[in-house]
């Protein structure tokens, strides 16, 4: 067999590229050893994970081990990901990393609001993704994705470098299955802004203000013997009271549908 | 361990001449509590500032180390003991120049009475005393600004009262009974409609709700401050008509180490007032704290300063041994001590590292500086099996025995390495022009006020006292040992990295002689007892943290869970001194200012 670049090339375009491509691309001979043919969406997610650029942000414990993956030993610049920005606007992955407070939700939510799609969340460790060992602490939130979408979880606590490495690698991969056709930041109106949770006597989502209300000042069907209390003690909701809420979940669905 | 029937503290609650310091400021002290732990004196309110002054001034009582609050309204002994107010707020004084142990004062006050602010006479009470009104809800007489510092203004009730419910409020102590209740489990997000850790009060309507304006001081330009100040960079502005304006800086900004917040008033670049601002990592460590048993809260202390778990780890140790009276062995006292100084090591280095990170030598430093800490971080993982949180010590000794071959890495690590990349460090930074002009002379505040506002640790060395607690009040067995404290006279920023790079090396030297000296033996001399109830009483230790003094404060009422658990929190301490020290020099330099500090945000907030 032959063996020139030339022939190499035509190899791989055989074996390597969809059947279509072979009759429709047309390559001058001298320059067959230099031209790889592949699909868009190889290149354009290949770019993209090879440079993920996370935001610099810390939030607790698991921040530690995080300046430990991007430091020598585990190095996360193999990744392309060393440069940590501080700017939402400039980074597309934010590592929720630590224990999220009521007191600083609402900076998280707007630090994501700015990033600019494509945008990617990952919760470190057990406290953002669900609260963790202060789950019941007054001032904390169980988990980052109460707000927010998260695309992948790392347990632990702290979760050790190579568990945020398995992490990201895993990111890699659900990046990887995306298609430039298919994604949705180049459609129109489909960025979603979350609205800001906004600090009240308790921590609240403005999209809840409906089903809130109902708790508070609503029908008697949701209140129960703490009533007399001064703050509403949780409960155990009865089959009624859980159908009558699931009715304003469903009202406040149907509105939000609804366009602008 | 002790497991006897509780003795009733003694209390007599008449005036009497007999207590101390009455033939001083009569009527202060009218009676004692806690006899048989930590002796405590009752001081009525209205006489504590004088009480405070005198012993301030007369009995070189300089230090207020905390300030804290019991609720009584719970307390298993009260009826016993006669307690008939409610809430109890607790100081506890020490003396820089005589070294020693403390005075333990309480004040108590029924519920919506003021106690007199310490402000006046120590500056360092205010942001224990906002603390402590944060969570109580005490109003403290004459603070300068008392305000929510660990909450919002807003926030509903006062959460370490004995009778607030948290959203996932369950039970008042673990182990919970109905963890597996017959019926089936549930979740907590199913009691709540909206499906998450919040409550909300009744006749509340959120869509009326705006959020109160808190007042920070730095609304208003100070009178007096910046340019008739002494200090040398100030009045730079010259005679331009220029307006003071309000930065913010965080909660997410890279230069504020983790979620903390600075407002700073500054004309042109020079700062005018600066106010920290917290809570932001606020995780509720004293409220699950005191439903968890004593030996549950040892794997949260890890999770207070994240960077030294193994320091926390002794801290909380002592307090409970001093509690319960639990003898320690001695191959576990020294563990502890090489855990505690490779502790020490690890965080001098990160801080150092960190300081040039906030100069603007972003990240090659700070790579250099924490390349050993891995390999410190290897030898912790032997240990405990966990690289950061390590949860290694026990009341009375460590979990586990050193594993074969452990003290020869380590002692290769402490011999060869150490020593030689506390060298390269010293050779690299020391005599950099950057780090001298950039650090010399910035950010100076005098021993005497830095004392005056409760800052401890690496900070005041800095500033020429030579206070350290293994050396004043020696714990374990640091007595044994040579070292020295090393100290600094200039209180700039550059001192404070260099005591940092100095007290590595008194480390290391520890380190040295305990790996030569540690005995064979018992490593844990309580193995079968996982849960206890030590007698009623109360104990303050504080032990000498990388970042300054770490106290535990404990109240037991001979049950299985702590009625009381406070943590003095160096970090959070030391930023009293945060606005001080910056007001007069640029915006840029507040930043490193901070770093200096060297704060840990799980600490902070707690």
């Amino acid at each position: 067999m032959e063996d020139s670049p030339a022939t190499n090339f035509q190899d791989l375009k055989s074996t390597q590229t969809q059947n279509y491509l072979h009759d429709t691309i047309q390559v001058p001979d001298d320059l067959q050893a230099n031209v790889m043919v592949t699909t868009l969406d190889k290149v354009y997610n290949w770019s993209r994970t090879s440079s993920m650029w996370p935001l610099l942000f810390g939030l607790a414990c698991c921040a530690i081990e995080m300046i430990a993956t991007a430091a020598s030993r585990f190095d996360l610049a193999r990744f392309g990901m060393e440069v940590m920005r501080p700017s939402p606007r400039q980074s597309d992955l934010m590592i929720v990393s630590g224990t999220v407070t009521k007191k600083m939700v609402p900076a998280i939510v707007r630090i994501y609001n700015q990033m600019a799609e494509p945008r990617y969340v990952l919760a470190l460790g057990a406290c953002a993704t669900g609260g963790g060992p202060f789950k019941e602490g007054y001032n904390v939130v169980s988990g980052i994705d109460t707000y927010i979408p998260v695309d992948v979880y790392v347990p632990g606590c702290p979760p050790t470098p190579e568990a945020l490495i398995y992490g990201l690698l895993k990111l890699h991969k659900k990046v990887e299955r995306q298609s430039i056709a298919k994604v949705s930041w180049y459609k129109k109106n489909t960025s979603e802004f979350i609205p800001i949770p906004v600090l009240g006597p308790d921590v609240f989502d403005p999209r809840q203000v409906e089903m809130i209300r109902e708790y508070t000042l609503g029908a008697g069907a949701v209140r129960g013997p703490a009533a007399a209390e001064v703050r509403v003690l949780p409960q155990l909701l009865t089959a009624d009271q859980k159908a009558h809420l699931e009715q304003v979940r469903a009202r406040y669905l149907a509105k939000v549908k609804q366009p602008a | 361990m002790t497991e006897l029937v509780a003795e009733a503290p003694v209390v007599e609650q008449t005036a009497d001449a007999a207590y101390p310091y009455n033939n001083v400021v009569p009527g202060a002290v009218i009676g004692r509590w806690a006899e048989g732990s930590d002796p405590a004196l009752v001081v009525a309110p209205d006489k504590l500032i004088a009480l405070l002054t005198h012993l301030r001034d007369q009995e070189s009582y300089d230090f207020l180390s905390s300030v804290t609050c019991v609720d009584y309204s719970a307390y298993a002994g009260k009826a016993r003991a006669g307690i008939k107010e409610r809430f109890d707020t607790v100081y506890h004084l020490y003396s820089t120049q005589k070294g020693g142990g403390h005075i333990n004062l309480h004040v108590r006050v029924p519920e919506g009475d003021s106690v007199p602010s310490a402000t006046s006479v120590y500056p360092g009470a205010n942001l224990q005393e906002c603390e402590v009104y944060d969570l109580y809800g005490i109003k403290f007489e004459g603070h300068p600004n008392l305000r929510r510092v660990l909450l919002w203004e807003g926030f509903n009730g006062y959460p370490m009262r004995k009778d607030w419910k948290e959203a996932y409020f369950e039970e008042e102590n673990k182990p919970f009974k109905n963890r597996h209740p017959a019926e089936g489990y549930f979740w907590h997000e199913d009691k709540l409609p909206w499906g998450s850790n919040s409550t909300y009060p009744e006749g509340w309507d959120p869509e009326s709700w705006q959020t109160p304006i808190s007042y920070v001081p730095v609304s208003q330009a100070p009178e007096g401050l910046g340019y008739d100040s002494e200090k040398s960079n100030v009045g730079a502005v010259g005679e331009l008509d220029t307006q003071s304006i309000v930065v913010n800086l965080g909660p997410h900004h890279p230069s504020t180490h983790g979620v903390f917040r600075m407002l700073a008033r500054i004309e042109g670049e020079t700062v005018l007032a600066l106010e920290p601002e917290m809570g932001y990592l606020h995780r509720n460590h004293e409220k699950i704290g005191e439903r968890n048993t004593w030996l549950m809260n040892m794997p949260f202390t890890d999770r207070l300063d994240y960077i030294n778990s193994m320091s926390n780890n002794l801290g909380y140790a002592l307090a409970i041994e001093k509690l319960a009276n639990i003898e320690v062995p001695e191959r576990a006292n020294y563990i502890r001590i090489i855990m505690a100084e490779l502790t020490r090591v690890v965080n001098h280095m990160w801080s150092i590292g960190f300081i040039l990170n906030d100069l603007g030598a972003l990240q090659t430093p700070a790579l250099y500086a924490i390349e050993e800490r891995e390999m410190i971080l290897d030898l912790f993982e032997a240990v405990s099996g966990s690289r950061l949180m390590c949860n290694y010590m026990r009341f009375g000794g460590v979990v586990r025995d050193l594993p074969a071959g452990w003290l020869e890495k380590a002692k290769y690590m402490v011999d060869t390495r150490l020593p030689n990349v506390l060298d390269e460090l010293d050779r690299l930074i020391t005599g950099n022009e950057i780090m001298m002009a950039r650090g010399r002379g910035v950010g100076y505040l005098s021993a005497k006020d830095l004392i005056a506002l409760s800052v401890s640790g690496p900070m005041i060395r800095a500033a020429g006292v030579p206070y350290d607690i293994r050396k004043a009040q020696p714990y374990c067995i640091y007595d044994r040992f040579d070292f020295d404290i090393p100290t600094l006279p200039e209180s700039d920023i550059f001192a404070r990295y260099y005591i940092r790079l100095l007290e590595a090396r008194e480390s290391v030297k520890i380190l040295k002689q305990a790996l030569r000296d540690i005995p064979g033996g018992e490593f844990l001399s309580t193995r079968d007892k996982y849960t206890f109830r030590p007698t009623e009483g109360e104990a303050y230790v504080r032990v000498e943290a990388p970042k300054g003094e770490l106290g535990f404060y404990v109240v037991s009422d001979n049950k299985a869970n702590p009625y009381r658990y406070h943590v003095r929190a160096p970090s959070f301490i030391n930023l009293n001194a945060l606005g001080p020290m910056s007001v007069g020099y640029k915006i840029a330099d507040a930043v490193v200012v901070l770093g200096a500090i060297d704060i840990v945000l799980g600490e902070v907030d707690r």
